[in-house]
């Protein structure tokens, strides 16, 4: 292994760690550099690297093996950058103001390279270590916002019970390693029998998955966790701590256990079932638009499953095509909502009664994003939401997918309820025309046009399903 | 003729509402756009029974498809046959008419043209989509918007109707979700791959077990949009609280969506499972139509009447379609015509009288047929043709499906086609007591002695429904002989069973 080869199949991973180095020298000699500038020098590192990632889908293993990546993952890793410039771009209002804005990029750079780690692990040890590489950063970063106390709840109750779920993980990968002989991930397919002892450390590791992708019953930290950070840790959280967690969940899945596959098909649509219907039951009630958005983010979860659960080439396709269509929508709106955060520190629901009549723009957005993660036809995410139910149907489940679409009716109308508050309630005080700043318009302008035209161009499906794969 | 016309034409519409500020405008742009869309579709008539008399008898015609997910076969497939040509023409009358009544309102303007022709659009792109997917995305781009057309315009009770009236449509559409997946799964394991194609579909024989699911869920899933029972409840409530064009658009077209799905989805792509469900059709049905009847006896309140009578309307759709003869089927599509310029001429009215006396009730109007000439005489044609009266096109549609449903030799299916000729003595009661309480007699209010007729857009608004009304009363054969050809070639399959 050669120097050149190791940067060429590590590419994304040694970009964004040349970036944190230097990070760390601009925080020690350049006092003098303009904040603005660097912010958005930041961002658009993480297009161009998303954009560099695209274009080499670097392929090979290193390090014996215990790193893999592929086309596929390649394409994972660009979406999970794409999704790190955009929330970079709505947090800049924030942390144009904010004393430690480097430090946030620091922890955000370190927690990618974990989970670029993660998802491209070959073994059990690197997957461990890239999860953790990403959860330790990730707690910190929940807990940002150090002179709100809500802010060190949340990053508290986040380590606490990532700790817990990663316990519960190493128990299940120990189970592995005593049964199978290694931790290999190729090893272990073909040393896996299906004995008890390996069935019970399978459901370990589900366990593990199940609290990273907030499924229920293992979403309790999701909500506060939520409110708590500040908006773009949220963002992040939902969107990209989220989507790395399901394309690893759906890697190991497919790679690893595809010989069980009849046994994990039944656990993993009761637990479709389940998170979908408590999400939506939860998020009926909420009025804090950060947790109405967690319950929101913990059902889209169920609909995740129910392509995981399908086990063919169109049911990875179709996660991975989610993962993209829930970025552009989930990003809008919290866009909208850090917007609206930043300039008035409002939060909940009621506040943004009759906002349409002061920001028709904002509420436009708002709007099209919810329906988008509602499903509601022409956005993206009616697409997303058709080829994961599609998908889910090729094992021939009709309840699991008629429970779905019933699902689908309950979600459109908490999603309908913040429609109502902008558009047809009547305020008193309403909040205010905001003048969004550039990067946050810029955010907001991508986003919308990305759900409004994701689902019409075929070729960005077709693209992610040229390189996806079954269970093997 | 290209049908993608159809959808540019609502779409340059909505670029250039998009684009305008001023009122004035937004109303004049709406009108020549839909006027375009009015002609367009007259034009689509005439092309079609050239060609059909040219000899083509395929399915369909002007079709095109294009090749859209091809990892899971989805088709951007569009065709019309006469069926749905009918269902076109509604819909063009339906808008202009929507769009003139809507002249008068002030807060809003631009948006609420926007989601009247988005609306619309949706309607257009469902009547010609022939795969099942590019159905479903028009299908529910027809439901959303009403949602803040009502919430926002509406009068009453408004934003509990609307989420109301929503969320029950949406339940539909979650069933026809389920069974547009469940319908291209089990094409998948005929055919080796998933299958959205309505034609390539209906070729195949979807055993009988997989079809004793999937009918049941596309049936009852459109059928809510036809407001059967025991979902009708988001009708009245929706059409009550709806602002004029909106009652015009749910009745007018919307319900003729669940109607045309039923048909043309349900009934077409699960022949055995319609023949074995068939009975269940028509009971609920009959209940609809019974059941809507008399509580409409009971309303005071114009639009709520006609909101119910809606509901016992929508019935004879159904129970032609349960029915499964050929003529009971034209029939229903002739009913699903005909209410539709019927109903939406009534709720023109009654919100042209609502505008003027700030009333619905029956009981507090009175002897308006004097002061207003033109509205009273509206209203009376409306519900004339709403009691089937001989010469207007109620009477051609339901005996239609009279006639068909007499064809079936068995004494359930007879009874329930007595009772529901039964129900026409109800309506004419509601009708006949409501036009005379409110048109006929002496003027009950001093107040309303001085109100003005109708104004020019109204005229034009009603003008336009009534053409068609009387040209289908009078004239009947050229829209019943072109729905009759393409049902007989359509359900070739569904007609050779044995009732």
């Amino acid at each position: 292994m050669n120097v050149i080869e190791l940067i060429s199949v590590f590419a994304p991973e040694t970009i964004l760690s040349a970036m944190l180095v230097i990070l760390l020298l601009v925080k020690i000699f350049g006092e003098n550099v303009s904040r603005n500038v660097l912010l958005m020098i930041i961002s658009f590192f993480f297009l161009v690297t998303a954009v560099v990632t695209l274009m080499l889908l670097p392929q090979g293993s290193l390090f014996g093996g215990m790193f893999v990546t592929g086309s596929f993952i390649g394409i994972e890793k660009a979406i999970l950058l794409l999704a790190t410039f955009i929330i970079s771009l709505l947090a800049f209002e924030w942390l144009s103001n904010y004393k430690n804005y480097l430090e946030f990029y620091m922890l955000l750079i370190c927690i990618l390279i974990g989970m670029f780690i993660m998802i491209s692990a070959g073994h059990f040890l690197s997957f461990y270590l890239g999860l953790e590489m990403a959860t330790i950063p990730l707690a910190a970063l929940a807990a940002f916002d150090v002179e709100k106390p809500k802010s060190g709840e949340a990053g508290m109750k986040l380590i606490l019970s990532s700790a817990f779920s990663s316990g519960i993980l190493l128990m299940g990968i120990s189970f592995m390693y005593g049964t199978c002989g290694s931790l290999y991930f190729d090893e272990v397919r073909t040393m896996f029998t299906g004995n008890t002892l390996q069935i019970a450390g399978f459901a370990f590791l589900v366990a593990g998955f199940a609290f990273k992708i907030s499924v229920v019953p293992f979403h309790f930290w999701t909500a506060d966790v939520y409110e708590g950070s500040p908006i773009a840790v949220t963002a992040f959280l939902s969107v990209v701590s989220k989507g790395a967690a399901v394309f690893i969940f759906l890697g190991a899945l497919y790679k690893v256990f595809g010989t069980i596959s009849g046994t994990w098909i039944y656990l993993l649509a009761i637990l479709a079932v389940a998170t979908m219907i408590i999400g939506n039951l939860f998020a009926i009630r909420q009025d804090n638009i950060k947790r109405f958005l967690a319950f929101s983010s913990i059902t889209q979860a169920g609909y995740i499953l129910i392509g995981i659960v399908s086990g063919t080439m169109q049911g990875s396709a179709s996660v991975v095509y989610f993962i993209l269509v829930y970025l552009f929508s989930n990003l809008a709106a919290f866009t909208v909502v850090a917007v609206i955060s930043d300039k008035t520190g409002k939060e909940s629901i009621t506040d943004y009664n009759g906002l349409y009549k002061t920001n028709p723009k904002l509420s436009m957005v708002m709007m099209l994003a919810l329906f988008s993660l509602a499903g509601i036809p022409p956005t993206a995410g009616f697409f997303g939401k058709w080829f994961l139910l599609a998908s889910g149907m090729s094992t021939g489940m009709m309840a699991l997918i008629l429970i779905a679409s019933l699902n689908l009716v309950v979600s459109l109308y908490y999603y309908l309820r913040v429609v109502k508050a902008m558009f047809v309630d009547e305020n008193d005080k309403p909040i205010a025309y905001i003048q969004s700043s550039s990067p946050a318009k810029l955010s907001l302008i991508v986003c919308s046009a990305a759900i409004v035209l994701t689902g019409f161009f075929s070729f960005i499906y077709q693209y992610i399903y040229s390189f996806s794969f079954g269970i093997q | 003729m290209n049908l993608n016309i159809l959808l540019v034409i609502p779409l340059l519409t909505l670029a250039a509402l998009f684009a305008v500020q001023d009122a004035v405008k937004v109303r004049w742009i709406s009108f020549a756009g839909m006027t375009v869309q009015l002609v367009a579709s007259i034009v689509l008539l005439f092309a079609y029974l050239a060609e059909r008399n040219a000899g083509i008898t395929s399915q369909l015609l002007f079709e095109s498809s294009t090749l859209w997910y091809d990892s899971w076969n989805i088709q951007y497939h569009i065709g019309v046959d006469g069926i749905a040509i009918a269902m076109i023409l509604l819909t063009s009358v339906v808008m202009v008419s929507g769009i003139l009544i809507s002249w008068n309102i002030q807060t809003r303007v631009k948006e609420f043209y926007i989601l009247l022709i988005l609306l619309g659009l949706g309607a257009y792109g469902f009547f010609i989509a022939n795969d099942l997917f590019t159905m479903f995305l028009f299908f529910e781009l027809a439901v959303i918007p009403k949602y803040l057309l009502i919430a926002i315009w509406g009068s009453g009770k408004k934003e509990f109707n609307a989420m109301k009236l929503v969320l029950i449509l949406m339940f539909g559409s979650s069933l026809v979700l389920a069974g547009v997946l469940g319908t291209s799964y089990e094409a998948g394991v005929m055919s080796g791959k998933p299958s959205w194609d309505m034609i390539a579909i209906g070729a195949m024989n979807i055993p009988f077990h997989a079809q004793q699911i999937l009918f049941p869920m596309l049936f009852v899933g459109f059928a809510v949009l036809s407001a059967m029972f025991p979902f009708h409840t988001w009708a009245p409530d929706g059409h009550s609280s709806a602002p004029t064009a909106g009652s015009m658009f749910l009745a007018g077209i919307s319900m003729k969506l669940g109607g045309y799905g039923c048909l043309r989805v349900a009934t077409y792509l699960f022949p055995e499972a319609a023949r074995f469900y068939s009975p269940y059709i028509v009971a609920l049905a009959t209940i609809g139509i019974f059941y809507g009847a008399f509580v409409t006896l009971r309303q005071k309140d114009i639009k709520m009447m006609n909101a119910y009578s809606s509901v016992s309307h929508c019935g004879f759709v159904l129970l032609g379609i349960g029915m499964l003869t050929q003529t009971a089927m034209t029939g229903a599509v002739l009913q699903m015509v005909s209410h539709g310029v019927m109903t939406a001429l009534f709720f023109g009215v009654i919100g042209m009288v609502y505008e003027r006396t700030h009333t619905r009730m029956s009981n507090e109007l009175g002897g308006l047929l004097k002061v207003m000439p033109f509205i009273g005489t509206c209203f009376l044609l409306a519900g004339l043709t709403s009691l089937g009266l001989p010469g207007l096109s109620g009477f051609v549609a339901e005996m239609t499906v009279f006639v068909g449903a007499w064809q079936v030799n068995e004494l359930f299916y007879r009874t329930a086609t007595v009772l529901a000729c039964m129900s026409i003595v109800v309506t004419a009661v509601y009708i006949l007591r409501a036009s005379g309480f409110s048109m006929m007699g002496p003027v009950k209010n001093p107040e309303y002695s001085a109100l003005p007729d109708a104004t020019w857009n109204e005229k034009l608004a009603a003008a336009i429904l009534i053409i068609p009304i009387v040209l289908i009363g009078s004239a009947p054969f050229w829209l019943s002989d072109m729905i009759n050809s393409s049902m007989a070639n359509w359900m070739t399959k569904l007609l050779t069973l044995a009732h």
